[in-house]
């Protein structure tokens, strides 16, 4: 099926923009640690969505099925990908659409800019989008005289607070509704200054505030769930109508996508809309999903554009055992389940992707020799959660202990001064590389009571190892291994069966 | 039926009481167990942690231990370092391009068991005290650990042999499928995140009542015990295979009890052999 | 080299190892098996969950179920095509059509919108609207506060690849599943955002 490039392998070209870390995960997740506002609000929000999940995921009959069609489906779209995107383009084309192709964020937020410039706006409405996050679109039209106005109610809120999302689906999720309300009432000039803090009058003081922006703008920003190679048409999936006020009301609709999100066709979605709603919210379904295919004479935006962004897509794709990370569908089930997310937040990720999937696509767009990034894969227990929770059935352990082994391996090739763990693992790969060898070091643990106080338990380590004393105690090693029980149990029966 | 112990490394030096337990649960049962001389460790702590490089002779070492010996199964009393023999020896092999070797970490892997997965599918076990005498008059709970889980989906064969224990009175554990924060290396390069999720796990020990939490893997119950003592909860833990072997005669250590390796190696010496 | 070029070379150039694309498999539903009854009372049980109001009427009963539902609205538009008896004993009808379209300032001045739709989801709790005749351009439907629509029994489809095998998706597409609604302050749902916050369908016995 798939054309074979005859080109030698490339160099990978990876992204830019909002994908870094601004320091390494353990600094900024302790630091996240210490909110506890944060825990509060993350240990709730993700708790109550899980069990939502759980629920709606348990009715259907045909969930592992489902998981099978769409994980095929997604890596038959790998395979194919140039050919697909190729007739994509010529469909949408041929609908009145047009497309743009952008190999990084800087040429991303250029197009979008001059687009917004020929269509003789200085401001835009916005529909949530993690690829428009991504490339930092808004900051860069801000400083380009375009004001970018957030319709997503989360969204809303983190633009007002000056925040950051933590979060890809709810990206307000750290924030508690008397939080929000204090933003609103700060923040929202024609605001009721009797605004309670019940979510409903929340809801309310956004539809106000967003209204009239809603029905005079001429520009709208979208990203796209879905993209259906064989008819060209793009989906956007959401709750609470901002999407469809975007998508419909605006002359010109301009959307942001990344060339991972196609799907080979339109019938496609009857497997990836039961997947998406139930994995992400929880829900059976969303409340709205739109779906347009290039220009609609009467109805909708008359000029419509798509940009297709690269931005180190392609270099995930270059790593075979890294590319079903691609595969992502944004549902944001993996941070749901993840003990280490659901301690820290997203913020501590640094990147427009948190959670278990940012820890392993993050690097993989950047590359792991990013400094920042690098120690991204290791923020994991490996626990599982997060492949069990996948729709798409991506195995995000295997990938990050894969990029784990890409860093370690990157690390050696520098000049470096190994680190005390480099040390500890070849020391402790040299031992355990023999039965003899291991025995041997084994009669030198009663030693370890030594280190250990009059409760045969050791309480201060030294080094790498400090952080585990810090909360745990660790037993004093015992006088004896099995091994060397084992062998005198048997030299003892040995002896005796010979006399 | 001839039983090969994987005794794990952890398992070997630190609770070489809860391998002297697989084997006395073995042998009561009327099977033959031998102990590969030449084991050291799975390899996983390496492979986990990325160290592919060094994982190699480590994985290559049980490969040729399990190989040396002559046995029906092989059989070790953890889920996590199964599921590394299992899963990862043959991705190991393969992505350092040794064929041969994948296909040997292959045949060794497919012979290999948890120890309650062998208990239940292979040995037949469903009455622990009618089968092993099993004794152990104590409310306890029980933590089923990621790997097992997860990734071997064990399901509730160790807490389902656990209730067939004589006495024994199982408390359900709040989230029990919520990881400890173990991790291996994980609790020593994220040792705060990891602190975190240990707290609210023991949180949720605590809260069963129960004096004890048992489990399938050492390292995770080495890493919920190192938690609960430091918080002087007066919990301790013990793992699964251990309770299984207790009798009336020979009765494991109760809940509660200082469970220092030395003490209950000291202990397991002085009790003399069967 | 244009950015097309030079992205599709690089793509071409990951998958040096020239993957296959696997066969997909679909063992999931293809459909539910369900009686038209069976469909009615799964798609009430699945909106009323979203809270929509639903009633379940045959077709003489429309006009009275219409009006009822329009109760206290002053206006209210309907899309060109809407068989014009449905809507009979309302008043303060406005049609929209092709050939005179409303402003969005006139739809924003209008308390509700009556529509048809090209099929249902009952599992989902979904309809589809397709801009067909009768369902009309999408401004309509999203404007109004208070959307009614009309779901013929016929159009209910048990499970969701029952409908979509049955769409003509090059039309602009809108699926609705209740009102709009947020979940983003503390995941506490709330109906009624930005779309229409009142959703009322109206099933339609054959």
């Amino acid at each position: 099926m798939s054309s074979t490039y005859l080109g030698m392998p490339a160099v990978p070209v990876y992204g830019s923009g909002n994908l870094h870390t601004a320091e390494p995960f353990p600094v900024a997740a302790r630091r996240e640690l210490d909110n506890e506002q944060l825990r509060a609000n993350l240990g709730h929000a993700t708790h109550t969505i899980r069990d939502k999940r759980l629920r709606v995921v348990a009715e259907l009959p045909d969930w592992e099925e489902l998981r099978e069609a769409g994980s095929a489906t997604k890596a038959a779209v790998m395979a194919r990908l140039p050919e697909l995107l190729e007739q994509f383009e010529e469909n949408f084309t041929a609908r009145g659409g047009v497309i743009h192709w952008a190999r990084d964020a800087a040429e991303a937020n250029e197009i979008v800019r001059d687009l917004i410039r020929d269509a003789g706006a200085d401001e835009v409405v916005k529909v949530k989008s993690m690829a428009t996050q991504e490339i930092g679109l808004n900051e860069y039209l801000e400083e380009h005289g375009i004001s970018a106005f957030e319709t997503d109610l989360a969204e809303l809120i983190v633009q007002l607070d000056h925040d950051k999302p933590s979060h890809i689906l709810v990206p307000a999720i750290h924030k508690n509704r008397s939080q929000i309300r204090d933003i609103f009432l700060r923040e929202m000039p024609d605001v009721d200054p009797n605004l309670t803090d019940t979510p409903a009058r929340l809801a309310e003081a956004a539809r106000l505030h967003l209204r009239r922006k809603f029905l005079s703008a001429k520009v709208a920003i979208s990203g796209a769930n879905f993209a259906l190679a064989d008819t060209g048409t793009l989906a956007v999936v959401e709750s609470e109508g901002n999407g469809r006020m975007c998508l419909t009301l605006p002359e010109t609709l301009i959307t942001v996508m990344g060339v991972e999100k196609l799907l080979p066709s339109w019938t496609d979605l009857e497997v990836f809309m039961q997947l998406l709603p139930r994995s992400s919210t929880g829900e059976r379904m969303n409340p709205y999903t739109s779906l347009w295919t290039g220009v609609t004479e009467g109805d909708g935006p008359q000029n419509v554009h798509l940009v297709l962004l690269d931005n180190g897509r392609s270099a995930a794709l270059a790593d075979e055992r890294g590319r079903s990370a691609l595969h992502c569908i944004r549902c944001s089930a993996c941070m749901n389940v993840c003990p280490v997310y659901e301690r820290t937040g997203g913020h501590a990720y640094g990147s427009t992707y948190p959670g278990p999937i940012g820890a392993i696509l993050s690097p993989l767009l950047t590359g792991i020799t990013s400094e920042e990034n690098a120690s991204l894969p290791y923020a994991s227990s490996l626990c599982g959660a997060c492949y069990d929770a996948c729709p798409v059935k991506i195995n995000i352990p295997e990938i990050l202990v894969h990029l784990r082994s890409e860093d370690v391996q990157s690390r050696r090739g520098t000049k470096k001064v190994p680190g005390q763990m480099d040390v500890a693992m070849k020391a402790a790969s040299w031992m355990m590389g023999s039965g003899r060898r291991m025995a041997l070091v084994e009669k030198a643990l009663p030693l370890g009571k030594l280190a250990a106080g009059p409760d045969r338990k050791i309480k201060k380590l030294p080094g790498i190892a400090a952080g585990w004393t810090r909360s745990r105690d660790l037993p004093a090693p015992p006088a004896q291994s099995f091994r060397d029980w084992w062998a005198k149990e048997h030299e003892d029966t040995a002896s005796k069966e010979q006399a | 039926m001839k039983i090969a112990l994987f005794a794990t490394c952890i398992v070997d030096a630190m609770y070489p009481s809860t391998a002297r337990a697989t084997v006395s649960i073995l042998e009561r049962l009327g099977h033959d167990v031998v102990f590969p001389a030449g084991q050291a460790c799975c390899g996983q702590m390496h492979l986990n942690s990325g160290y592919f490089t060094e994982a190699v002779p480590v994985v290559r070492n049980h490969i040729e231990a399990f190989e040396a010996e002559e046995y029906d199964v092989a059989v070790a009393p953890s889920g996590s370092c199964v599921a590394s023999v299992k899963h990862q020896h043959a991705m190991l092999a393969r992505s350092v391009g040794d064929s041969d070797l994948e296909t040997r970490a292959t045949a060794v892997g497919a012979r290999t068991y948890e120890l309650s997965a062998l208990l239940t599918d292979v040995l037949g076990v469903t009455d622990a005290a009618a089968q092993l005498g099993s004794w152990y008059p104590h409310r306890i709970t029980y933590h089923p650990s990621c790997h097992g889980m997860r990734l071997l989906r064990l399901g509730d064969r160790q807490a389902n042999l656990l209730r067939t224990v004589e006495g024994l009175e199982l408390e359900p554990l709040p989230e029990a499928d919520q990881c400890c924060g173990f991790g291996g290396t994980f609790s020593l390069k994220n040792a705060d995140v990891s602190s975190a999720m240990l707290a609210d796990k023991n949180a949720n020990i605590a809260a069963t009542g129960a004096q004890l939490c048992s489990g399938g893997d050492a390292s995770c119950l080495m890493h919920i015990g190192g938690g609960l003592s430091r918080e002087g909860s007066g919990i301790s833990t013990l793992h699964f295979a251990e309770i299984l072997a207790s009798t009336r005669e020979h009765p494991a250590p109760p809940p509660g009890a200082v469970r220092g390796g030395s003490r209950s190696a000291a202990r397991l010496a002085g009790k003399g052999r069967q | 080299m244009s950015a097309r070029t030079e992205i599709l070379d690089r793509l071409r150039s990951a998958l040096h190892d020239a993957p296959e694309a696997p066969e997909i498999p679909r063992k999931y539903r293809h459909s539910s098996g369900m009686n038209e009854e069976e469909l009615i009372e799964l798609l009430r049980d699945r909106l009323l969950d979203y809270k929509a109001g639903v009633s379940v009427v045959d077709e003489a009963s429309v006009p009275a179920k219409v009006a009822e539902l329009l109760k206290g609205e002053t206006s209210y538009v309907v899309p060109a095509g809407l068989d014009e008896r449905w809507t009979a004993l309302a008043p303060g009808r406005v049609v929209d059509s092709p050939e005179e379209p409303l402003s969005v300032e006139e739809l924003d001045g209008i308390d509700a919108v009556v529509t048809g739709c090209a099929a249902a989801v009952a599992e989902t709790g979904t309809i589809i609207l397709d801009g067909s005749p009768g369902q009309g351009r999408r401004a309509c439907s999203l404007i109004p506060d208070h959307h009614v629509c009309l779901v013929r029994a016929g159009d209910i489809y048990g499970v969701l690849p029952e409908a979509v095998r049955r769409l003509d998706v090059t039309h602009p597409l809108t699926w609705i599943s209740g009102p709009s609604a947020t979940s983003d302050i503390e995941l506490q749902r709330v109906e009624g955002v930005h779309g229409p916050r009142r959703l009322d369908v109206v099933i339609i016995r054959s």
